[in-house]
């Protein structure tokens, strides 16, 4: 799908990042080099403090390195400002984290409206496009409930909708399923991996579960502030059902 | 994406319903007292002011002395003379009636009822500058004015205590030590704004109550009514001249009388009840500005409570102005609702204290309006820094928050 000179969606090169100052400064990421491919579903692993964490959130435009280049889709991200990052993830991202978090008391519709809101959509269309997002989920029949009335695999169902509802380019899933039970883990799953083949969205995730970075078509292992590895072309797991 | 935002921030404020509600009771308290100190100051202007204008327009009421603060002096000023009032309505132009004022304060009896009353002793001038009718019986006949009789005309009120059921005019009054026909009933004026009551009063001829009551010749005060067609400010002019020629005031000496006009007796009153209103608003205010404080302090503790959806917002997309703007909102919300709430009050309170009050209720748009724009600029001042907490904070840690 796609050519072979292609430019990456995604380009780290030599990020690094320290928190802190003087002798309490730690350094998180040591020179990170990182090229990611439009389509493609990553899977960032390694153990705690290894700076997984730190990389989806310089990914995630959340946070900026302390040296090095960001680049995504051709933009410096490193010489934005906090606003005009957060439009960027307005435009492009979509965010999936360990928690859920949902927006309590809020129904499972109004969650997924969230991120329309602040693209300006009128009340119409934002209610089409979040019910066809809540569709691919699997949960039209659950848009009227708040998180709270939801199963933890379905409030992460929310969640998704509410990351895809805009088609983000790319969408960033923080250890999706590491309060879930395996079955509701694996579900999960089958639907990012869907959601990356059927509408072509790229998927970086942070997991510690070998067995869930096996849906991912590329593997990046970080240790101690550095890629440790990198494997691409990882064998696919088959969706089950 | 306002109009959103306005909604969103209803949603809250009712998912909170108690908390909101104490949140805003300081502006709902402070904009009701203001609003209402307001209404109800305005109203007992009005009123002062409709009531001193209702003894009558164009009188001027001459009397001795320059008033308080005038203080130290040994000597009482000298009291006016008939003589004074008769040279006054035979030297000045431009008058329709001069009249002495006489008083004094007497227990009317009748029967078992006794009643304490102001016994003015004047001429029929009186009522004609006074435009003063009766409501039954006559007047003083001049006879009677020069005779001194014991005829008198009695005022409402004093009908009312002693007479409740039956017609006044043909009865003997005991007034005092005096025992006096009563020969008219006077029509009913309502309460004086200057605190006396108007129609508590038993007119007599002043040669009666001089006589009968204080024992001299002094006139207390002269009323002179100004022809409405001629300006006040000269006859007064000729009035304190003649007045000084008559006391034998020397060129340089100030006057040991004065002229008072209505009019300034109801700007007056107005002014004091102004600056009393003045007063009482400030203090009213203070507590808008504890209602604004205690906005602030909820407005902190929301946005802490809700470090992770501000986390989330921010991560979706939100940038800070958005993020700012939504608390921005929900504090100008709340605090206009505390306002309406307030206003709701105010309308009840000062409709409910006119009545006791007895005063004109009137519900003024621009003072509404007024307290209403204030509430919601107290929302603006005091969520500003709150909201700006809240637009300041890093998506990161914010999504960490629990």
């Amino acid at each position: 799908m796609s050519e072979p000179q292609m430019d990456p969606l995604i380009s780290l090169k030599g990020v690094t990042k320290r928190y802190g100052e003087g002798a309490a400064a730690f350094q998180a990421l040591r020179g990170i080099d990182l090229d990611i491919m439009a389509g493609d579903f990553v899977a960032v692993m390694g153990p705690s403090g290894s700076g997984k964490s730190t990389t989806m959130n310089i990914l995630g435009c959340l946070d900026v390195p302390t040296t090095g280049s960001f680049l995504f889709k051709g933009v410096h991200v490193e010489g934005l400002n906090r606003d005009q990052r957060s439009l960027l993830r307005r435009r492009y991202l979509g965010f999936v984290f360990q928690g859920f978090n949902l927006l309590p008391r809020t129904t499972a519709l109004e969650n997924v409206e969230l991120p329309l809101v602040y693209r300006g959509e009128p009340r119409k269309k934002r209610h089409e496009l979040a019910m066809a997002a809540l569709d691919k989920v699997g949960l039209t029949d659950w848009s009227h409930r708040t998180p709270a009335e939801l199963s933890g695999g379905q409030q992460q169902r929310v969640a998704i909708a509410r990351a895809i509802v805009t088609h983000p380019d790319v969408l960033l899933a923080d250890e999706p399923t590491g309060n879930l039970d395996s079955q509701r883990s694996i579900e999960i799953m089958e639907l990012l991996t869907e959601l990356n083949q059927t509408s072509g969205i790229t998927v970086l995730m942070v997991t510690h579960e070998a067995e869930m970075a096996d849906f991912a078509r590329t593997i990046v292992q970080f240790k101690d502030g550095l890629v440790d590895g990198i494997e691409t072309g990882h064998r696919h797991r088959v969706r089950t059902a | 994406m306002l109009w959103t935002t306005i909604t969103l921030s209803l949603r809250e404020i009712r998912r909170h319903l108690l908390r909101s509600f104490l949140t805003v009771l300081g502006v709902v308290i402070g904009v009701a007292a203001v609003v209402t100190m307001v209404t109800l100051g305005n109203a007992a202007s009005r009123s002062v002011q409709t009531q001193v204008s209702s003894l009558g327009s164009n009188l001027l009421t001459v009397l001795p002395g320059q008033g308080v603060g005038r203080g130290g002096g040994a000597q009482l000023p000298q009291p006016f003379k008939v003589a004074d009032v008769d040279a006054i309505r035979g030297q000045i132009g431009g008058v329709t009636a001069v009249a002495p004022q006489v008083q004094s304060t007497q227990t009317a009896i009748r029967n078992a009822a006794n009643w304490s009353v102001t016994v003015n002793g004047t001429t029929r001038e009186y009522l004609v500058g006074q435009q003063w009718a009766l409501a039954t019986g006559r007047v003083f006949t001049p006879t009677e004015e020069q005779a001194g009789k014991s005829v008198c005309i009695i005022g409402d009120t004093v009908k009312a205590n002693l007479y409740p059921d039956t017609d006044p005019v043909g009865t003997d009054l005991r007034v005092g030590n005096v025992s006096c026909d009563v020969i008219g009933l006077l029509a009913k004026r309502g309460q004086s704004g200057i605190g006396g009551d108007t129609d508590n009063t038993v007119i007599m001829p002043y040669r009666t109550v001089q006589r009968r009551y204080t024992g001299n010749q002094n006139v207390q005060l002269i009323m002179v009514a100004v022809d409405p067609r001629f300006e006040s400010g000269p006859i007064q002019d000729s009035i304190g001249q003649l007045l000084r020629e008559r006391r034998n005031i020397r060129p340089g000496k100030g006057d040991d009388f004065s002229i008072l006009d209505t009019k300034q007796i109801a700007d007056a009153l107005g002014g004091i009840t102004g600056t009393l209103t003045a007063v009482v608003t400030g203090i009213a205010a203070i507590s808008l500005l504890v209602g604004g404080i205690g906005i602030m302090n909820i407005m902190l503790v929301s946005v802490t409570e809700r470090t992770r959806e501000i986390g989330i917002r921010l991560a979706i997309g939100a940038v800070a102005d958005e993020v700012l703007m939504q608390f921005l909102v929900e504090a100008v919300v709340l605090s206009c609702l505390g306002g309406l709430i307030g206003l709701a009050l105010a309308f009840v309170a000062s409709a409910g204290l006119a009545i006791p009050l007895k005063m004109p209720f009137v519900w003024e748009p621009q003072i509404n309006l007024i307290a209403f724009v204030i509430s919601g600029m107290i929302g603006v001042i005091f969520g500003y820094f709150p909201a700006r907490r809240a637009a300041a904070l890093d998506p990161i840690d914010a999504l960490r928050h629990e």
